[in-house]
């Protein structure tokens, strides 16, 4: 088994050795980067008519406290309100968010996902977790760094 | 409280953990009273479904009696006995009101996760990883049950508990395989797997009117059963050849509906097992999705495969070729339940759907450990072990 394991690591790093290589030589291109990913808006849609999401012009409480720009229209369909939002603050460098620096758009995505719940369903779900039934192990570490940003991560 | 937790790969044990209690008004904390093995357990014990913690309470198709609740809860109240979908829905997101439950938009605290993982977000799973939200299991003697008002059923009077259990999660899994793959009046439908699941979609299959339906495994007592109790012709793989056996029995056009209710750890004979076993042990692919491969070539032009077996991420020497060709239609989703449980239970109580016989081995929960050993080795004829906490 540990040749079969050393096998295909050795092939992998040749793949991936040829793959810089062609890269080098503007044979492959490399993955886009997305120029505009700091100032996109991040959206959500909501189940609800958008006179319910923001009545008389007043934005729901997580994203009304945060310094952020805001636009929301009728989804297409059925579908209720589409809202975004993005944050009017710089996005901090890398070194600045290794530092601790906060990214404001992490802040949002948590806020839109709130405030739909809120809206939709008048509460924002609590994990089991804060009930705490398990023991720290190495792989458990991992799974918290990722879940400390499961609120705030994802495609939204 | 006691509880059977994960402690890490093929590892488990009964514990004393804190009690349940209500975090949100909408919330309720519901005894259990019979908490049954699903084969998607398998998974998680096997290591193949990472965001497992050691400590965390497996289990999520059970059934109980309703001992508190949050002040905002209004259709249960206290010593309804009830049985709640494994699933859990907020019933007024966009998912929720089209009856697309198991795409609950607020039901995973954890959305990043799976957002990141498959390009959107899913519902929550009671014991199923913090990825599907982190929410305690069902094996042990209380749990919480979030939104209960949408996902939790009143069991009728004179269904008895083993009856009920399975409405929580094998069958309307099932019955959501054959609906969803569109069986109609007519048609031949094949089912890969015997387990509960395939069991119940099999019996789905025929109460929507299919005038074949054929399920496929191996295990022979699980074949029996399904003949015995689902009342269809079965076939084992072990001997002999699928897609051929069924090209004869369905005069060389393949079934109309195939269901794939095996999942990631799909055994087969051959070559074909082989390679997916080292692939899924190196990584390289993280599912074994032999299953759908045969169940894509087998169907007919034209057909329906619907997939209702647990996969996690990515498969290898998937038949793109063979699905765009023969026109056929993939579907797949974790439970839709609480589309189907009313009348899921009123066919249980009417005699049409058969459930209790799946509990073949009913234990305590003290012998959990031992119950999932049975259960992941089919020993003994394990289908289904069940839980009764309070016996």
């Amino acid at each position: 088994m540990k040749r079969l394991v050393a096998g295909a690591a050795a092939l992998a790093a040749a793949g991936l050795g040829m793959a810089r290589w062609a890269a080098s030589r503007g044979r492959v291109p490399g993955a886009a980067k997305d120029p505009l990913e700091s100032s996109r808006w991040l959206g959500i849609t909501i189940n609800r008519p958008p006179d319910e999401v923001a009545p008389g012009g007043h934005l729901p409480e997580p994203l009304g406290r945060m310094d952020a720009e805001v636009r929301m229209n009728r989804a297409p369909g059925d579908r209720g309100t589409e809202l975004y939002a993005r944050p009017r603050a710089q996005r901090p460098g890398t070194l600045a968010r290794l530092r601790g620096g906060e990214d404001p758009r992490t802040e949002i995505r948590t806020a839109l996902r709130e405030t739909k719940s809120l809206l939709e369903t008048g509460d924002v779900l609590r994990s089991d977790e804060e009930m705490e039934t398990t023991r720290p192990t190495l792989p458990g570490k991992v799974l918290d760094m990722a879940l400390g940003r499961a609120a705030e991560g994802g495609r939204l | 409280m006691k509880a059977l937790c994960w402690q890490g790969v093929n590892e488990l044990s009964v514990e004393q953990v804190p009690d349940p209690a209500i975090l949100n008004a909408q919330d309720a904390i519901v005894k259990v009273t019979a908490s049954t093995t699903c084969g998607s357990d398998l998974h998680l014990l096997g290591g193949y479904i990472p965001a497992m913690r050691a400590g965390d309470v497996i289990g999520h198709e059970f059934i109980g009696e309703i001992v508190d609740v949050g002040p905002e809860v209004s259709r249960h109240r206290p010593g309804d006995r009830v049985v709640v979908c494994s699933i859990i829905g907020c019933g007024r997101c966009w998912a929720c009101r089209h009856d697309e439950w198991s795409l609950c938009e607020n039901s995973n605290p954890s959305p990043g996760i799976t957002d990141l993982m498959w390009g959107g977000t899913t519902a929550g799973i009671y014991g199923y990883s913090h990825a599907m939200g982190g929410f305690r299991g069902s094996h042990a003697e209380y749990i919480r049950v979030p939104f209960v008002d949408y996902n939790a059923f009143t069991i009728p009077e004179g269904v008895s508990d083993l009856d009920a259990l399975f409405a929580s999660d094998a069958a309307p899994t099932g019955w959501m395989g054959a609906e969803l793959g569109g069986v109609k009046p007519g048609d031949v439908v094949a089912v890969w797997g015997c387990g509960g699941v395939g069991q119940m979609a099999a019996r789905a299959a025929m109460l929507l009117g299919a005038e074949r339906v054929i399920a496929i495994d191996r295990y022979p007592e699980r074949l029996a059963m399904t003949a015995r109790h689902v009342g269809c012709e079965v076939i084992d793989y072990t001997s002999t050849d699928v897609t051929a056996e069924l090209r004869e029995r369905t005069g060389g056009r393949g079934p109309d509906v195939c269901v794939e209710a095996v999942g990631m750890e799909a055994d087969s004979t051959g070559i074909q097992r082989v390679y997916d076993g080292i692939k899924q042990q190196l990584r390289l692919e993280q599912d074994r999705p032999i299953a759908v491969r045969e169940a894509i070539h087998a169907c007919r032009t034209g057909g329906s495969v619907f997939v209702l077996g647990v996969f996690s991420g990515f498969v290898d020497k998937f038949p793109l070729g063979a699905l765009m060709n023969k026109g056929l239609t993939l579907r797949g989703a974790q439970q839709h339940g609480q589309r189907y449980i009313p009348k899921l239970l009123d066919r249980i109580a009417k005699g049409d759907l058969k459930t209790s016989y799946l509990a073949t081995h009913v234990m305590t929960l003290d012998e959990g450990p031992k119950g999932y050993e049975m259960f992941k080795h089919k020993k003994d004829g394990c289908v289904r072990a069940v839980f009764r906490p309070w016996a």
